[in-house]
């Protein structure tokens, strides 16, 4: 090669920038969006069991997000960045949480809540303190508290996909397991959802009155268990905060202490959601592992202390909400532990 | 071989190798070009004062600069041939330096270099020799050999490490080494250990070049033990393990404090081309005016290692290696890892170029970067236990003097942090501004 053809192949100037010069493969792009698919198979799931509205309202919820996000940031002038995925996921999550005969509009109100309020107005991505989709749920309990606490459908039958559609949902509302479990016993969840054996089964799959994406702790596990393969979240948080709602489900949610059913406490509800999808949240938790531990045991720990003394018979949401804002102190407590500080210097 | 691997005990991360490009090739002597620009300030330190006029002729390794007072080393001609500027050359880090160009006789003889026997040599002899022949830490910053190996006496150093981790990705200028100068990196290894008056040497390497671990193992025991004892320690490949703090550890499991060096914990580490150098010094009498380096990446149309005479324009090793390929974006002087962009190929190979990359668009990633998304990871990489993501969100925020209660200043700026960030932060930049505006 002659000095001219040199010359007019190499770029003048040449890229010059700071080291390293390299970068992985990873973006906030391929993590958010691998999170979406992790979720989706609830999705699919949810629409045989509550029928094809699961879907409008999802879709409904992830286009209010996207919208929301969209606007906000032109408003606020700042860059758009919908296409990084974590608005499509604050939809899916807040749809998953919300009862499945709820009207249309509502997870309009609640995406720019948990977009608009919850994640732009504190700062926007990596600055927000709560958990944004359950500030949408949380707005939304609060606004309307009927619908969003009785606003649940027995699961269809005879794959009638369309049986909910338009109807008016009062006429099939029906009770959660936790519902039924708070105030009438576990005798009363025998009773109307069949043997215990058979429960522990069908709740596993996810064949069980709840929110539209909570039911299914096999669908949940299958996308939190590729998300811990590809090393996007870690066993901490998930593992204590369940292992703490079974532990204390155990010594308290019973008649007699030691006789709570620890199975039935994990399977019901949203702890799958939750402990998986929502209490990981980069932003919202901490990032090591001793945080993250301590984390898992305080959402777990108010989980159960709500859904045994508080109000509600589902303490999953409050709970994480509450844990929230103490991760920046958690980040700082348990922090990194330097290598080799300056002789001299605490730590 | 079973053997467990040695590691430093948190972070790190595992860029790809890309060593392939290059780590078959055998050394090659690239020619010598017409001329060369040797910069008085090669690397950290004070920089030389030029010992010749416009218009000397000079000879191979002949002295041409020398540093009056202050940190420094020694340089010298690379070829035999005429003074023809003492001016300014384009330099890696800083924008120019002072330099002296040479145009080079084509038809000189070249020197010839006759081994001696090293053995009869007292330390100061050998000492005086190191320094003599302008030697510096070829593998990283530059730090002058001869200050290295005299510590201060109340430090009681009783392990040298030669590093031969290279840990860099591209690079396989120490692999090449290890492999074709075995024999004179292991009498190397007893020239330091003389100065020092120890008899203890570890050298470890990656396990990324098992073949280099048994080629210096080899050379060991050919050359006996005479009282030292010198062995292999692989290491288990992961960046950076040929970090000074991280090998330290590795090998002898010794933390150096932060604003602490080696001696404090009674260790030098040397890296194996230093070695070389040093050997080429003590037994051939030969100043350090060439070097070996990778040259890299799939911008270059003919990867090689070559050995280069210090002083080379990248221009003139472009031309050798038959030009460079569409879709070149970057040119780096060192690893990936921790290398320097240069913006033009007028920039000359300096005592510490352990390689030069040619990085097409493929190969670096200039996505724009976003908001920190506290993911951690860069918490989960960083080898020292520091936190990048704060240190970035507080200079972004304008608060870098208050950065230093996150340990900037033990940040030797490996990249790791940069490297695994998903938001593709310029977390290395953002940690050299901090370091400009926070107090120790």
């Amino acid at each position: 090669m002659d000095q001219d053809t040199i010359d007019k192949t190499v770029p003048s100037p040449l890229a010059v920038s700071i080291s390293p010069h390299i970068k992985s493969g990873e973006s906030v792009e391929r993590i958010m969006w691998t999170v979406v698919v992790c979720l989706l198979p609830s999705l699919v799931l949810s629409i045989f069991i509550f029928g094809i509205q699961t879907l409008i309202i999802t879709l409904i919820s992830v286009a209010s997000c996207v919208a929301t996000e969209a606007i906000t940031q032109k408003l606020l002038h700042r860059p758009i960045t919908i296409k990084d995925g974590s608005a499509v996921i604050t939809g899916l999550l807040l749809a998953y949480v919300i009862p499945p005969g709820v009207p249309y509009w509502m997870p309009i109100l609640g995406a720019v809540m948990a977009i608009y309020v919850a994640k732009h107005l504190l700062g926007g991505i990596g600055f927000n303190i709560f958990n944004p989709a359950l500030i949408g749920r949380a707005f939304l309990v609060a606004t309307f508290p009927v619908a969003m606490t009785s606003a649940w459908l027995p699961p269809i039958k005879h794959g009638s996909l369309f049986q909910y559609l338009g109807s008016g949902v009062d006429a099939v509302t029906t009770a959660t397991p936790l519902f039924i479990l708070k105030h009438y016993g576990i005798s009363a969840v025998v009773e109307k959802f069949g043997s215990i054996h058979s429960i522990y089964g069908s709740f596993f799959v996810g064949w069980r009155p709840g929110c539209i994406g909570e039911t299914s702790a096999l669908l949940l596990l299958l996308g939190g268990g590729y998300l811990l393969y590809k090393r996007y979240i870690t066993w901490h948080i998930p593992v204590s905060m369940i292992a703490t709602i079974a532990l204390l489900t155990w010594a308290f949610g019973g008649e007699k202490p030691f006789s709570g059913d620890p199975l039935l406490a994990i399977l019901s509800g949203g702890v799958m959601l939750g402990a998986l999808f929502m209490a990981t949240d980069y932003v919202t938790s901490p990032s090591q592992p001793a945080g993250k531990i301590i984390f898992g045991i305080g959402a777990g720990a108010l989980t159960v202390l709500i859904r045994l003394k508080g109000g509600y018979p589902e303490g999953v949401c409050y709970a994480i909400l509450l844990m929230n804002p103490l991760t920046p102190a958690f980040e700082q407590w348990f922090g990194p532990k330097r290598f080799a500080p300056p002789k001299g210097t605490a730590k | 071989m079973a053997q467990t691997l040695l590691t430093f005990p948190k972070g790190g991360t595992h860029p790809p190798g890309l060593k392939e490009l290059t780590d078959k090739l055998p050394i090659e002597q690239a020619p010598v070009p017409e001329e060369l620009d040797i910069l008085l300030i090669q690397h950290f330190g004070v920089p030389c004062t030029p010992l010749v006029k416009k218009k000397a002729e000079v000879k191979e390794g002949e002295l041409i600069g020398e540093v009056e007072g202050g940190l420094g080393a020694s340089v010298h001609s690379s070829a035999t041939g005429k003074v023809k500027r003492i001016g300014k050359a384009p330099h890696p880090i800083s924008v120019t330096a002072p330099a002296v160009t040479i145009a080079v006789d084509k038809n000189s003889e070249p020197p010839s270099y006759q081994p001696r026997d090293w053995k009869s040599l007292s330390r100061e002899e050998l000492l005086a020799a190191v320094k003599k022949a302008g030697i510096v830490g070829i593998g990283g910053a530059g730090f002058p050999t001869h200050v290295k190996l005299s510590p201060p006496t109340q430090a009681k150093v009783d392990t040298l490490i030669l590093n031969g981790a290279e840990c860099e990705p591209y690079l396989t200028t120490d692999h090449r080494l290890m492999l074709e100068y075995s024999r004179e990196i292991v009498e190397g290894a007893k020239i330091i250990l003389t100065i020092l008056g120890i008899s203890t040497c570890h050298i470890g390497i990656e396990a990324n070049k098992m073949d280099a671990v048994e080629a210096i193992q080899k050379a060991i025991e050919e050359s006996g033990s005479n009282g030292f004892h010198i062995q292999v320690d692989p290491l288990q490949v992961k960046y950076p393990q040929g970090s000074e703090k991280q090998l330290i550890y590795s090998i002898t499991g010794r933390r150096v404090p932060g604003y602490g060096l080696p001696f404090d914990v009674g260790v030098i580490v040397q890296n194996v081309g230093t070695t070389k150098a040093i050997y080429d010094a003590v037994v051939l009498n030969k100043p350090l005016y060439e070097k070996v380096i990778t040259v890299s990446g799939k911008g270059i149309k003919r990867p090689a290692n070559l050995l280069v005479r210090i002083g080379t324009r990248i221009a003139d090793i472009v031309q050798y290696l038959g030009g460079v390929n569409p879709g070149l974006a970057k040119v780096v002087l060192g690893g990936p890892m921790m290398g320097f962009a240069v913006p033009s190929l007028e920039v000359p190979v300096t005592k510490t170029t352990s390689g030069i990359l040619f990085l097409t668009e493929d190969e670096i990633d200039t996505r724009p970067h976003g908001q920190c998304i506290r993911c951690g990871w860069c918490l989960e990489a960083c080898p020292m236990g520091l936190s990048p993501n704060e240190i970035g969100i507080y200079v972004e925020a304008g608060k870098a003097e208050e950065t230093s209660r996150f340990g900037v200043f033990e940040c030797f700026e490996c990249g790791c942090c940069a490297f695994v960030c998903p938001a593709k932060r310029p977390l290395v930049q953002f940690i050299r501004l901090a370091k400009s505006k926070a107090k120790k």
